[in-house]
């Protein structure tokens, strides 16, 4: 019988600190190859087909940047509001209220072109992605209210609004009854990048200007500062006169502002019209990826676009392997699990004691660790 | 008057899971711990009960198999936060995360397969009285289970030593480890029990509720059973006049689709949800009575000195 224990470090340990996420990769790879072991497949076949096959075009590279544009600036909104201490895991919806903010604009006014078009969707899609994380921030600090479990309920509601709208009122007339809008015009689709080499549009661009900005705030910013004092030490906080109402509001709209724009520049880039369901969990996916990303929005670049990777996977596994594109969910939340995990060595030290050991070699040990 | 039998007793078989889960999850977080995974280990009793069921074409060994699992997987985050004191709120988080997608995988197979279901007990001469009879003697097992449950972890809590110490943990676990009390002991312990109880709710949606395997078929119920927990502000019988006013909302809204109502059926389906945000609102606004009754060191993680 062995037993865990934790020592606490005298300061964090900027080593682990780099090294975590690594050592975190690395242990998922171990449990993915048991995992694909007990499928009844050769691991290092599948992990070919799962991590390097789907990476080794051009074109491929561009449909991991359409995948990891939505994670990366969903998740530097989130790492804002985790930094500060308050919990928003309802990105899903406003994901997807930022989808139908924006779609107004093509679905209600099709015959509205022009260059202002696209510029009006992206503001709309912002705006929508924002009302909606008000409400959890509104009833935060109006009544208390637990943020957590409001933002989550509020994704389920924004889920069946999208449905309704999309089986009822906003549905494409002359679609044959499916349930999906009409296709929306050529000045209503978010461009490509580079149309000759592959799908990737500008939502990409978006989210590294978005990671580049919330890292600047972060870093070099009274705000930033701001968000840090609040989340590490509230009572210190108000005595340097920072409002936590205020955070609250500022976090949950700037996370709320980010996923709306992801929500509609999935729909006007990758999807091109607005249907039951626009988003694979990217608003929970996210939260890994700001987690792995180490709440730091350049770590979020890096996590985004491995995240992004386990999704192309999943489905090239289903397809070669015929195993459930699952699979890249049960990925996605063993990195989580390890990430997590690998963080305590950052404060602590684990030792591993032996219920047998003699007690005279552990003492000296205690007292070097004071 | 058959059909409002009929319907009270579908209210039951809705409540029962959300009465069960969050009585689990109350005394996990009585100790302090704060489980977001709920859904996790919710779903992934669905689909080890189904499982097991299914192979086996035993519903018993279905509904065991559902708290085995539960409790396992709850072991996965008590090994976490009280072991390696990782932030509570992230690892529940990513126990709900990967229990969603674990649970999708393994039950790709039972996709459309004909469950078990486990029969209703009918306590002879008891379950012919009119109305009544019906209610309250010829329900599926697992109601009996759930109530016996919150009799039982009222008495827990409330009448014993052990539920004292419990308590004890939740409002200052550095006072009760200065008193010699093994507050990771006890919180382990909590976690499974609490994991042993979602598995089991999610047994009972797979194996009484609808007797099949859908992806994602806990549709919310986990995070429902936790904001009951709020809601009940931590007392047992709270928790059930709670789950029994959801499980009413729930069905309520089945009938009124099925009715034929001129509302969009998509508003009916949120009206649990948003029920829960209501009812949430509702209960946080009286500050003092939350402040209270929250456990004082509920979610703050805890590392012994030793």
């Amino acid at each position: 019988m062995m037993r865990l224990e934790l020592v606490k470090r005298p300061q964090r340990s900027a080593l682990f600190s780099v090294l975590s996420p690594f050592i975190a990769f690395v242990l998922t790879m171990i449990a993915g190859a048991v995992l694909f072991a007990l499928l009844g497949v050769n691991p290092f076949n599948a992990f070919e087909i799962y991590f390097v096959e789907p990476i080794s075009q051009i074109w491929q590279l561009h449909e991991l940047a359409i995948k990891a544009a939505p994670l990366i600036l969903i998740a530097v909104g989130l790492s804002v509001c985790y930094k500060a201490n308050i919990w928003n895991i309802g990105a899903e919806g406003q994901f997807i209220l930022g989808g139908i903010f924006g779609s107004i604009v093509p679905v209600l006014f099709p015959d509205f072109e022009g260059p202002f078009v696209l510029p009006l969707m992206l503001l709309l899609g912002m705006v929508g992605g924002a009302l909606y994380a008000a409400i959890p921030a509104l009833l935060k600090t109006r009544f208390s209210t637990n943020e957590i479990l409001t933002s989550l309920m509020l994704v389920y509601v924004a889920q069946l609004f999208l449905d309704w709208l999309v089986r009822g009122p906003w549905r494409d007339p002359q679609g044959h009854g499916f349930p999906q809008t009409i296709q929306f015009g050529d000045s209503a689709i978010l461009p490509e990048l580079m149309p000759d080499a592959g799908r990737a549009n500008w939502g990409f661009v978006f989210a590294l200007v978005a990671a580049v900005a919330i890292w600047l705030m972060m870093s070099r910013m009274l705000k930033g500062f701001e968000v840090r004092v609040l989340g590490s030490s509230p009572r210190a906080g108000r005595f340097a006169g920072f409002g936590f109402n205020r955070m609250v509001f500022f976090t949950f709209l700037l996370s709320g502002a980010l996923a709306g724009l992801a929500g509609i520049s999935e729909v006007s880039g990758a999807i091109g019209q607005l249907q039951p369901v626009i988003s694979p969990g990217y608003g929970f996916t996210a939260i890994i990826v700001a987690f792995l990303g180490r709440l730091n929005p350049l770590g979020i670049v890096a996590a985004g676009l491995v995240l992004a990777l386990t999704y192309l996977g999943g489905e090239a596994v289903q397809s070669a392997l015929g195993i459930s594109d699952k699979v890249a969910r049960v990925f996605q939340g063993m990195l989580l699990f390890f990430v997590l995990g690998c963080d305590t060595l950052i404060h602590y030290r684990i030792r591993l004691i032996g219920f047998a050991a003699p007690k005279l070699g552990a003492a000296p040990k205690l007292e070097e660790a004071r | 008057m058959d059909i409002t039998v009929n319907i009270l007793l579908t209210v039951a078989t809705a409540a029962t899971p959300l009465l069960i889960a969050a009585i689990g999850e109350l005394v996990v977080e009585r100790s302090g711990v704060l489980n977001l995974g709920v859904e996790g280990m919710m779903i992934m009793g669905a689909v080890g009960g189904f499982g097991a069921g299914y192979l086996t074409g035993s519903p018993w060994i279905g509904l065991l198999a559902a708290i085995i699992v539960g409790a396992l997987f709850s072991l996965l985050f008590a090994v976490m936060t009280l072991s390696l004191a990782t932030n509570q709120v992230a690892t529940g988080l990513s126990l709900t995360l990967l229990g969603l997608g674990l649970s999708g995988m393994i039950g790709t197979s039972f996709v459309g397969q004909p469950g078990v279901r486990l029969p209703n007990l009918y306590i002879p001469g008891l379950s012919s009285i009119p109305v009544v009879g019906k209610l309250i003697f010829g329900q599926d097992p697992v109601f009996y289970i759930s109530i016996a449950l919150t009799a039982a972890v009222m008495w827990f809590l409330f009448r014993t030593r052990t539920g004292l110490t419990l308590r004890s943990i939740g409002d200052s676990h550095s006072s009760a480890h200065a008193l010699g009390i093994k507050v990771i002991r006890y919180r382990y312990l909590a976690v499974i029990f609490g994991g042993a109880c979602a598995g089991l709710a999610g047994g009972h949606l797979s194996l009484v509720y609808t007797p099949q395997w859908v992806e994602n078929m806990s549709a919310g119920r986990g995070w429902i059973a936790l904001a009951l927990v709020v809601f009940a502000s931590w007392r047992p019988w709270r928790v059930l006049a709670g789950a029994y006013i959801f499980g009413a909302v729930w069905i309520g809204q089945l009938h009124a689709q099925a009715f034929g109502i001129p509302v969009p059926s998509q508003f009916l389906s949120s009206l649990p949800y948003l029920a829960t945000i209501v009812v949430l609102v509702l209960i946080s606004r009286n500050k003092r009575l939350t402040m209270m009754n929250t456990p004082a060191s509920l979610g703050q993680p805890f590392v012994p000195d030793r």
